[in-house]
């Protein structure tokens, strides 16, 4: 027990002086002395969660059946495009009902041949071993290509990486706000943004896919056939986006928003709102040819299966930047063009949970947070100094010691400090003196039973030992547990529950003992008043 | 100076001789609560049905009623207006609409226009939306959670001590979770995502104690293998019993604070705590040590295993 060699008492010091350093950043953090903090000490600060410091918080789940829809069409573009190919293989009845595509191979001396060129056009999906698709003859004649599970799970984690990197862009063009943007699970996205406690902005932000097409318009296509939704072979109808009706456009896709580097809102030459793009070099040559093709006709800029505006092209557009009109206002001409810089979504998103908290709630709840802590700090102090004296004083060091050290560890992580957390702080405060109630009761026990003082500190802490170390492990399963199936806040608390548990450990066993050592060893006592 | 002793020295009471009676009780009151819980069941939060729950605040006090008409004005479907903190903060919650998050969306933005008109400087303090999907999963993910927290911990005791102990332990957790349910299906209190946190914390702290006072039997067990398991075990406890007191008295104090002073937003997390530990405290003593009697620990179940499981121990030096 007295041997407490120097270079532990150094060490253990040492622990304690980095956790204190490391957790004034943060607790500095809103105050005037925040400037002050020289700027060659460690700069780790707590983040605060949603709930502390107010903002938005979405959920975005990917619609699976647009997902499965885009897929097929993707699927019926390029077999369409490869059986034109020599030898043009001639196939009819192309149907993508049931979620499969089918066709029919007019010249049943070619299916062999068809499967051949299909089989082609899938892919491995990695580490699986199995294709995207499964191609399958029926009836002899029908080929019909399904999705195969792993092919539309990898379709949906890769779709969901993009649609992460999308939505980042689209919130924060600038790259300078702290916003959160993670992948959860397979299929969802998680936003949150931190100071924005109107998530409508957000939601218009991400709600659009803006996917941009430029096509030709259909002008053999006959008017009262459009109205009732039927277009002639290569051409299909698509609505206007102001409600007035539809039109039929050709379905080759001319050129597409992916081409587009740049997007600005800009106004034309009347003051309405419009967009100004700029091509990338490939899409400028694009659209240079078929504009210099098409001189005259009408061709439709459709944005998300909707046609916004459907100008005749006057003259070769050759410097690869275009303007895009419909019935803009400002506002949503400026979140389309921020849409269409950021890319287009690979599938829909919807908002399946929302949480939004405003700054003043956090703040009160800060404040409330503060000021409980620090009576629940003085509440405990008192409580154990009436009760163990001198070893209640070391377990109050100690006390205070934890709460610098969970903050400081906390700090260096950079983990979230949620409102539970706090509740977590609190808690871990009542519970971590814990342990030195059972090494002082069993201190007290060991002199009762007539051990010598010194014999009696040290049988007390080793026999105590057992006991903490037991309790202390199923706090961690719990912990463990909240922190893995638990959401944010759940989460914040788990965090700071464990990073307790551990510092705790630290400080009521090891530094309390350091301390009753040194006490012993400078003032060799006769008695223990305890 | 005089030190505080809340339980005196030589203090000797016989808690084994009441531990039929509370069974009786125990059992009783688990039953009680459980079959509360299902017949009236939980008031579940947002989280878990779905649905939208403003918190608003008013710079002047609010009239309950007039803002309940206000609300009810709108024909939301079944709203509820209830008072946050004081009189100038209400939550106010509506089901879940039908037709998806745009629906839910413009319901929400219609209670904040509705507000803002009849009460000026009314302030939305924050909005939560969950879908019927969503809420679904974090039902069944808490449910697992608290399930896997205790059966874990159970194993673990069993790991560390002997089956016996085990189920002593996972029956202590099953009264104690039973007896908190009981409580927030009595109260009517709401039970959202942070009274999940505060379940899976009660099953990891009401067995700090059960710990604590299995630890002494052990160690006692090994120490007087003539003494018969009754009074064994009520030396035990009167052994643990000061600890277990300060200790119980120190997280309630904190939790005392944070619940009469925190923040109202987990006020439901503190109280469950609150609730959890003197729950705990008490079958700490009066489930988990009977029971080991009721399995039939006897001062041998330690005798094979006492080799192997003090080298198990850790480092203490």
């Amino acid at each position: 027990m007295l041997e407490f060699p120097r270079w532990k008492v150094w060490l253990v010091s040492l622990v304690v002086a980095f956790g204190v350093l490391l957790s004034i950043p943060s607790l500095i953090a809103s105050t005037p002395f925040a400037n002050r903090w020289p700027a060659w000490l460690p700069q780790y600060k707590i983040n605060l969660g949603l709930d502390l410091a107010g903002g938005s918080h979405l959920l975005l789940e990917a619609d699976s059946a647009d997902m499965q829809k885009q897929r097929l069409q993707t699927m019926q573009d390029s077999v369409e495009t490869e059986l034109r190919h020599d030898p043009q293989i001639q196939v009819g009845d192309i149907s993508t009902a049931g979620g499969r595509l089918s066709f029919m191979v007019r010249d049943p001396r070619q299916v062999d041949a068809a499967v051949e060129r299909m089989r082609n056009l899938t892919k491995p999906v990695a580490l699986t071993g199995n294709r995207d698709w499964d191609v399958q003859v029926v009836d002899s004649t029908r080929i019909v290509l399904t999705p195969t599970p792993a092919g539309s799970t990898q379709a949906m984690k890769d779709a969901m990486s993009v649609a992460r990197d999308v939505v980042r862009r689209r919130i924060d063009p600038g790259g300078t706000r702290e916003i959160t943007v993670t992948t959860e699970g397979n299929n969802r996205v998680l936003v949150e943004v931190p100071g924005v406690d109107n998530p409508d902005e957000l939601k218009k932000l991400i709600g659009q896919t803006a996917r941009l097409e430029f096509k030709l318009v259909d002008l053999s296509a006959d008017p009262n056939a459009v109205k009732a939704g039927h277009a002639p072979p290569g051409s299909e109808v698509v609505p206007m986006a102001d409600g007035s009706g539809a039109i039929a456009v050709k379905r080759r896709v001319m050129v597409s928003g992916e081409q587009i580097s740049k997007a600005q809102q800009s106004f034309d030459d009347n003051g309405r709102p419009d967009i100004n793009i700029t091509f990338d070099s490939a899409g400028a040559r694009r659209f240079g040819r078929t504009t210099q093709e098409n001189v005259g006709k009408p061709f439709a800029i459709i944005l998300d299966g909707k046609v916004l505006s459907y100008p005749t092209i006057e003259s070769p557009i050759l410097g690869g930047s275009a303007q895009i009109t419909g019935s803009f206002t400002v506002q949503s001409a400026h979140d389309l063009a921020v849409s269409l810089q950021a890319g287009r979504l690979p599938v829909t998103l919807n908002v399946i949970e929302e949480r939004s908290i405003g700054p003043d709630l956090g703040k009160d709840s800060i404040n409330k947070g503060a000021i409980a802590s620090g009576v629940a700090v003085l509440g405990v102090v008192i409580f154990m100094l009436v009760t163990y004296g001198r070893f209640g004083v070391y377990a109050n060091i100690a006390l205070v010691v934890n709460a610098f050290l969970i903050l400081g560890i906390m700090a260096m992580f950079n983990a979230t400090l949620t409102l539970p957390g706090i509740a977590g702080f609190i808690l871990t405060i009542g519970a971590a003196v814990d342990a030195n109630v059972l090494i002082n009761e069993r201190i007290r026990e060991e002199i009762r039973r007539g051990r010598r003082m010194i014999d009696a500190v040290e049988t007390g802490y080793r026999e105590a030992m057992r006991a903490i170390y037991d309790a202390n492990v199923t706090h961690v399963i719990s912990a463990s547990i909240m922190a893995y199936f638990g959401s944010g806040p759940v989460r914040g608390f788990a965090v700071v529950l464990l990073i307790g548990v551990v510092t705790s450990v630290f400080t009521a066993v090891y530094f309390t003992r350091m301390l009753v050592a040194l006490w012993i060893r400078r003032t060799r006592p006769r008695m223990l008043h305890i | 100076m005089k030190l505080l002793k809340l339980v005196p020295e030589g203090t000797n009471l016989d808690f084994m001789r009441w531990r039929n009676v509370a069974l009786v009780i125990s059992l009783i009151a688990t039953v009680v609560s459980i079959g509360y819980t299902a017949y009236r069941g939980l008031n579940l939060g947002v989280d878990f049905v779905g649905g939208q729950l403003i918190r608003v605040s008013f710079p002047q006090a609010v009239d309950d009623e007039q803002l309940r008409s206000k609300v009810d004005s709108l024909h939301l479907g079944e709203a509820s207006v209830q008072r946050f903190g004081g009189p100038k903060s209400f939550q106010i919650r509506l089901p879940k609409p039908p037709g998806g998050d745009a629906a839910a969306n413009s319901v929400a933005t219609q209670v904040k226009a509705e507000i803002e008109k009849d009460f000026p400087g009314a302030k939305i303090e924050s909005v939560d939306t969950v879908s019927g999907k969503v809420s679904e999963e974090l039902a069944s993910s808490s449910a697992m959670a608290i399930g896997f927290a205790m059966l874990g911990i159970a194993l673990y005791i069993w790991f560390r001590f002997e089956w016996q102990f085990g189920v002593g332990a996972l029956l202590t957790l099953a009264h104690d979770v039973a007896m908190t349910l009981g409580f927030f299906a009595f109260t009517r209190l709401p039970v959202d995502l942070n009274v999940v946190a505060a379940f899976l914390t009660i099953v990891g702290y009401s067995l700090n104690d059960t710990v604590v006072i299995y630890d002494r039997i052990r160690e006692d067990l090994r120490k007087y293998r003539r003494m018969a398991i009754l009074p064994l075990i009520n030396l035990s406890l009167n052994e643990t019993l000061a600890r277990t007191v300060v200790t119980s008295m120190t997280v309630l104090i904190a939790l005392g604070v944070l619940m009469l002073i925190g923040p109202e937003v987990i006020f439901g997390l503190a109280i469950a705590i609150f609730l959890g530990v003197l729950i705990g405290t008490y079958s700490s003593i009066y489930i988990s040590a009977p029971v080991l009697v009721w399995l039939g620990v006897k001062p041998d179940s330690f005798l094979k295993a006492a080799d192997e499981k003090d080298s198990a121990q850790p480092e203490t030096a």
